[in-house]
């Protein structure tokens, strides 16, 4: 009897597959805040950014990932044209911000707009917490005492350390440890109020609970920023961007939302990196 | 061979000891109120003292830096920051070159170029000569203090929007800034400690000084006359002469470390 | 700071509890449909197996993305885990009130009205195993689904029992095959609904307790 009933109803196979990303990022729902295009990069006769096209949308995160000697720093530093200070460099190729030539305007005024964070944390050794932060504002001509203060407190703020830091302003900005430190120099960066944020390899110098904490502010600084993170921890990409730029031997392999990337890459050159069989 | 080392160590303090040994024992007795503030007396009378020569060496010394370090400085800031090429390859070595060369050479170009256009010794000159012995030194000293402050901090700065200029000035240099004291120094000691180009320039004067225009005393030279000279009380002025020096370099250099002196 | 990790996590486990509640009430329906003869309550339980289908996608979406993008390890990897195969599970539950709601039509369409045997207990009891293994999931009770696993025993004997009955009763009067056939259908269907609650109950235990419980491998042998 019980064979009779099994066989009107067929059970259905479960059956399991990935959606069609309905929620992943499209770039089209932002606007651009900085365009890349056709973007070459020599040191000397080394050849090391190959023509790198890509958006960087506003208020999102995008990682740079790919093995050592990528171009991945060059092209990050190349965006606030810090790699200007390497002798014999040179750059052809378009990058705009806000629709601007980055290299038509002054570089000093770039690097106002767009601050960068460097791998190991480096506050100024000769100042204090407070003089660290207020250091930017200052050197650009800043002399109002009430309002630097202001600034300081809420950069600190907005770089989750004021707490932490509130009751001793005037300490050493050396005497904190490796991921204070690192936030301090977020804070330095905020204080002079940028758009973009670069950050190269911002959490590798520093253990595994000052770098979750700096995963966490960088979720809540995307909300003002748009930020751009350099890293060669995978992990640390998938967790924290919303977009990610594959980068090999100075090409850009792949672009895509970072579900994307981490669930079904298009190039069978992104999956074998992320999935570890090479490099 | 641990032993060595400690030996070795230990007799290259021996020079020091026995200049501080000579000088105490055989000057300290010249020492009075009399010698810091009185003139030299004429041969043959006793007591009088060197009050001119202290005045004057603060005098050339003096000279000597407002020459010596702000060109020393600056070379030093170039040199470290934007010399990475030929030219700064090039004014390097003949900054090394010009360290090594004798100070009595130093003392008869100073003379060429202020005691014979102007047909008189004088401070001034005195000053020159001591400024060029003191600019390599300080130059050198400048160049690889900065050297040593993290290029990361440069990055930091510059990456801020800080003009390069300001970078360097404004946060670089005070990192330097102890080691960079240090040599400077280390210059004012030399050229404080220097006859034989003032022999050429500064001359000698037994008289307090009126005008940087003209001779001028100095602890040095008044060492080498009174050394050389048959009579007692010079040579004991000489050695009080000599103890006074180390002890203006030693004053000098606490001080200037103090004033200095970071907060972290 | 809580993570955002966190956040996401409690939103999925939010969509598995919305899930439970969709599958239970479709059974529900579906039981009524059978108790009341009522056609209203057998249409309903379609509408649910259309929100029932498009939250499993949305929530398999989102195991993906917790697993891609967040490397989950210990418990929140098996709470993942926990969560994928309790989301099937459930699916395949709101299959089985389908089923049921069809033999409830099935059953109106009949021109007598059969007795329903014990097919009022057995529903009573899996309804009772679904909610302890929900509650079970939400307080985090090992005991509670333990308990779960523990009744499922009581409807396959009841179910062996009532297929016993049907057979009798359509060798002495074939006339009732059609009711008695959709009355062993329906049993049939409820009996897979406590296997799978059991399914369930042995998921929150792993995740829980890390235990991997091997409660049919008896069942597989009997059977």
């Amino acid at each position: 009897m019980e064979d009779i009933v099994e066989k009107m109803d067929i059970e259905k196979k479960s059956s399991f597959a990935i959606p069609a990303s309905p929620a992943a990022l499209s770039m089209k729902d932002h606007t651009t805040k900085i365009n890349a295009e056709g973007i070459n990069a020599y040191f000397g006769k080394v050849h090391a950014l190959k023509n790198i096209s890509f958006t960087i949308p506003e208020n999102t995160v995008v990682a740079i990932i790919g093995p050592s000697g990528c171009g991945k720093s060059t092209f990050l530093r190349s965006i606030n044209r810090m790699h200007e200070l390497v002798p014999d460099s040179r750059i052809t190729g378009r990058l705009t911000l806000d629709g601007e030539d980055i290299y038509g305007m002054d570089a000093v005024v770039v690097r106002k707009r767009i601050g960068m964070v460097f791998q190991k944390p480096n506050p100024f050794p000769t100042m204090s917490i407070f003089d660290n932060v207020a250091a930017g504002l200052r050197m650009n001509g800043v002399r109002d005492r009430k309002k630097i203060t202001e600034i300081v407190e809420k950069s600190l703020q907005h770089a989750a350390l004021w707490n932490e830091v509130k009751d001793s302003l005037s300490k050493s900005g050396v005497s904190l440890s490796g991921g204070q430190q690192q936030r301090l120099c977020i804070a330095r960066t905020l204080a002079v109020s940028p758009e973009v944020i670069l950050m190269d390899e911002p959490a590798s110098a520093l253990d595994p609970i000052s770098t979750a904490k700096i995963e966490e502010l960088i979720y809540e600084l995307k909300k003002e920023y748009t930020i751009a993170i350099v890293t060669h921890n995978m992990q640390q990409a998938a967790r924290v961007s919303d977009f990610t730029a594959f980068f090999y031997m100075g090409e850009l392999i792949e672009y895509d939302a970072t579900k994307t990337i981490f669930t079904m890459p298009k190039k069978k050159q992104t999956e074998d990196y992320i999935t570890g069989r090479f490099g | 061979m641990y032993a060595l080392c400690i030996a070795s160590a230990l007799l290259a303090l021996v020079p020091l000891l026995l200049i501080f040994y000579h000088t105490i024992s055989l000057g300290a007795g010249a020492l009075n109120v009399d010698f810091f503030t009185k003139l030299p007396k004429p041969v043959g009378e006793p007591g009088g003292g060197l009050g001119n020569a202290i005045v004057g060496t603060l005098i050339l010394v003096g000279l000597g830096s407002l020459l010596g370090l702000p060109v020393g400085i600056f070379a030093g800031i170039y040199l470290s920051e934007f010399g990475k090429n030929k030219f700064g390859m090039t004014v390097r070595f003949m900054t090394d070159v010009l360290n090594g060369v004798p100070s009595i050479v130093t003392g008869v170009v100073a003379y060429t170029i202020v005691v014979l256009p102007a047909k008189h010794f004088s401070a001034y000159a005195g000053g020159v000569a001591l400024g060029i012995l003191m600019i390599p030194i300080i130059t050198r000293t400048t160049e690889e203090m900065l050297k040593t402050v993290p290029n990361s901090y440069r990055e930091a700065a510059l990456a801020l929007g800080i003009p390069q200029w300001k970078t360097t000035l404004r946060i670089i240099f005070p990192a330097a800034l102890g080691g960079i004291v240090t040599g400077i120094m280390l210059a004012v000691a030399r050229a404080a400690g220097e006859t034989a180009p003032l022999l050429f320039t500064a001359l000698n004067n037994r008289f307090w000084h009126t005008t940087l225009d003209q001779p001028i005393a100095s602890l040095t030279v008044f060492i080498y006359n009174y050394g050389v000279s048959p009579f007692e009380d010079w040579i004991a002025q000489a050695w009080a002469g000599a103890l006074v020096l180390i002890l203006l370099i030693l004053i000098l250099s606490i001080a200037v470390r103090v004033a200095t002196r970071q907060r972290f | 700071m809580e993570r955002h990790f966190e956040k996401e996590l409690e939103k999925l486990k939010g969509k598995i509890n919305l899930l439970f509640s969709l599958v239970t009430k479709s059974l529900e329906s579906s039981i009524e449909a059978v108790m009341k003869n009522s056609e209203p309550h057998a249409k309903a339980v379609y509408e649910y197996e259309h929100s029932i289908n498009s939250l499993e996608l949305e929530i398999d979406n989102g195991v993906v993305d917790l697993l891609a993008l967040r490397q989950p390890v210990a418990s929140d990897l098996r709470l993942i885990l926990a969560i994928l195969k309790i989301n099937n599970d459930l699916e395949r539950i709101g299959d089985h009130a389908v089923n049921i709601a069809e033999s409830a039509q099935g059953l109106i369409e009949t021109p007598e009205q059969e007795p329903l045997l014990k097919v009022p207990q057995m529903a009573d009891h899996a309804m009772a195993m679904l909610r302890d293994a929900n509650q079970s999931f939400n307080e985090l009770n090992a005991l509670l689904a333990q308990k779960v696993l523990e009744r499922d025993d009581i409807i396959d004997t009841m179910n062996r029992e009532l297929l016993a009955e049907v057979a009798q009763l359509i060798k002495e009067d074939q006339s009732t095959i059609e009711g008695n056939l959709q009355l062993a259908r329906i049993s049939r269907n409820l009996e897979r609904v406590a296997d799978l609650t059991t399914n369930i109950a042995e998921e929150v235990i792993f995740y829980l307790q890390a235990r991997v419980v091997k409660h049919h491998a008896e069942e597989g042998n009997q059977k």
